[in-house]
């Protein structure tokens, strides 16, 4: 049988819209530092990290192959490193192979991105359209983002009214999440008056630009035992990926989601998951993707998510306790965050937002244009 | 660790991102672009595994790996929106004027819709299942803005049309 794998210790720096007096190996090192003052480990090729997972985006850090400014960080130095240049998740999801493979006992994942370094977001999402039909038209992710709320809003009852319900409730739970700094509360009439983005996207329904790190060590399960006496076992993970044309795809139907899903759950064996999770950390880039992923997840049943939001679904459920993505982490650390938040509910470290006795928790990521690629991840204590 | 750093006399540096670029365009891509250059005709191509014509055309379905080198067909130039955003935001890479509306259209005789700029309304006034037209570009191009833009087929309230692009 394969090894576990236990989530030994989770760190991150604040997130904050402009770290302007930080490089970004700066804000990478502060998480190091702590992973390794909570754990005690060092690169001693005798027990120690045995690999470094890293995850960052080269046009966010406007350097190509932008893990090679991190080997002194990462502790690579005639070691192993790895980049993942992915939504973070995916790093969880190698450091758990590399580990149930039997390569390494000990990983090291840790990703950072300073978001307010380009002068745009949205330029630099719209790098990921192709040259020939997709940029020319001016894609980038809010737009498909708009394209696919558009579709989904309909089908699933999800109006105006609904997206404010969320984003209020997002910001007044970042309040409680002190990794969060300089984000304001607002009202459901500042959400509603706030400009359109890409109809029906509005500027308040959008993730914060933020600038910040997270990282987490991994290890397989005796070795976890010796690091922790707490820790988070991933019970199981599954991704997908979506067509890359927009118009190949049914934007509203979640399929990669919850192909994605049913592989994570089959892994846990998990055959009932409405009532499996006692929290849920989802990525919620824009306010309407909290109640699709939520569909797509099948937490909540299709087509359902404004009654969902109508009957206080995100509260009953405990969705998103630490603010989610709309209380603004980067892009590409969105469901490494969402990990590192689940992990420390199951070790009863979330402070303000702890649930109470919480044992089993999802961590959902998504990468790419209109939801294109999602990543689900399964986590458990003893 | 909390640090308070003397940041007095600290300070960032711009930098730019900026590379001139060229792409191959593919053996199916330059087909597609230069009958949409030269004869304004929009093609697709046809799986015979699952009877999908796609658009943009493609060298291989990604449902059945069939080979879709000639199985050309010709699609449009009319179709129907399926679904629409209204980008509001002006940027480097957003085509002028916004708002812009963005919209998946289905043309005749295509199972996939391509996303374009529709033009030549008040962007208010667009609806899913709107009927519209390729408008091709006067000049010639060597992207999808060979079509400039769509507008709808029956006259609409009207409003300003997007600006003609640089090629
Ligand atoms: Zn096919």
């Amino acid at each position: 049988m394969a090894r576990r794998v236990g989530i030994c210790a989770v760190a991150q720096t604040t997130w904050e819209r402009d770290k302007w007096s930080q490089r970004f190996q700066g804000m990478a090192l502060e998480v190091l530092e702590d992973l390794l003052a909570r754990t005690g480990l060092t690169f001693s090729e005798d027990g120690g990290i045995g690999m470094s997972i890293s995850v960052s985006d080269d046009i966010f850090d406007a350097r190509t192959i932008s893990d090679n400014a991190m080997t002194d960080v990462l502790g690579a130095h005639m070691g192993c490193e790895e980049k993942v240049a992915q939504e973070g998740l995916q790093a969880l999801y190698y450091g758990l192979a590399a580990i149930r493979s039997g390569h390494v006992d000990v990983v090291l994942v840790l990703g950072h991105c300073k978001e307010s370094q380009p002068a745009s977001r949205n330029q630099v999402t719209h790098m990921a359209f192709d040259p020939f039909y997709t940029r020319p038209v001016g894609l980038d992710f809010t737009a498909a983002a708009g394209l696919q709320a558009q579709a989904y809003a309909a089908r699933a009852g999800v109006g105006d009214r609904h997206l404010a319900q969320v984003v209020v409730r997002a910001r007044q739970l970042a309040t409680r999440n002190l990794k969060i700094t300089g984000l304001p509360v607002v009202t459901a009439a500042e959400v509603l008056a706030s400009p359109l983005l890409a109809d029906p996207l509005r500027e308040l329904h959008a993730y914060p630009v933020s600038d910040g790190a997270v990282g987490l060590i991994l290890a397989a399960e005796e070795r976890a035992r010796e690091i922790t006496d707490r820790p988070v076992w991933i019970a199981g993970v599954g991704n997908c990926m979506d067509s890359f044309f927009l118009g190949d795809r049914d934007l509203a139907s979640n399929f990669p989601l919850r192909q994605a899903a049913a592989r994570a759950y089959r892994r846990a064996g998990i055959d009932h998951p409405q009532n499996a999770f006692d929290v849920v950390e989802l990525s919620d880039q824009y306010a309407y993707q909290q109640p699709m992923w939520m569909e797509g997840l099948g937490l909540v049943p299709a087509g359902g998510g404004g009654a969902w939001i109508d009957a206080g679904g995100p509260e009953a459920a405990r969705v998103n306790l630490s603010g989610g993505m709309l209380a603004g982490n980067p892009l590409i650390l969105g469901g490494l965050v969402r990990a590192a938040e689940a992990a420390l509910q199951l070790r009863g470290e979330a402070g303000d937002h702890q649930v109470p006795g919480a044992r089993r928790a999802l961590a959902h990521g998504v990468m790419g244009p209109a939801g294109q690629f999602h990543t689900v991840a399964v986590l458990e204590r003893d | 660790m909390e640090l308070t750093p003397d940041l007095r006399d600290c300070f960032t540096v711009p930098g730019k991102l900026a590379l001139p670029y060229t792409y191959f365009a593919g053996r199916i891509g330059s087909r597609f672009l230069l009958a949409l250059q030269e004869e304004h005709r929009i093609l697709g191509v046809r799986c015979a595994g699952c009877a999908t014509v796609l658009v943009p055309p493609r060298a291989t379905c990604d449902r059945c790996q069939a080979d879709l080198a000639d199985t050309w067909v010709e699609v449009g130039p009319a179709g129907r929106v399926e679904n629409f955003t209204v980008v509001r935001y002006a940027d480097r890479h957003v085509p002028e004027p916004v708002p812009l509306v963005l919209a998946l259209i289905r043309l005749d005789g295509a199972d996939t819709p391509l996303v374009h700029r529709l033009g030549g309304m008040d962007p208010e006034a667009v609806r899913v299942g709107l009927r519209v037209t390729a408008v091709f570009a006067a000049e010639p191009r060597d992207t999808l803005l060979c079509i400039d833009h769509f507008r709808p087929l029956a006259p609409q309230p009207s409003a300003a049309g997007p600006r003609p692009q640089g090629g």
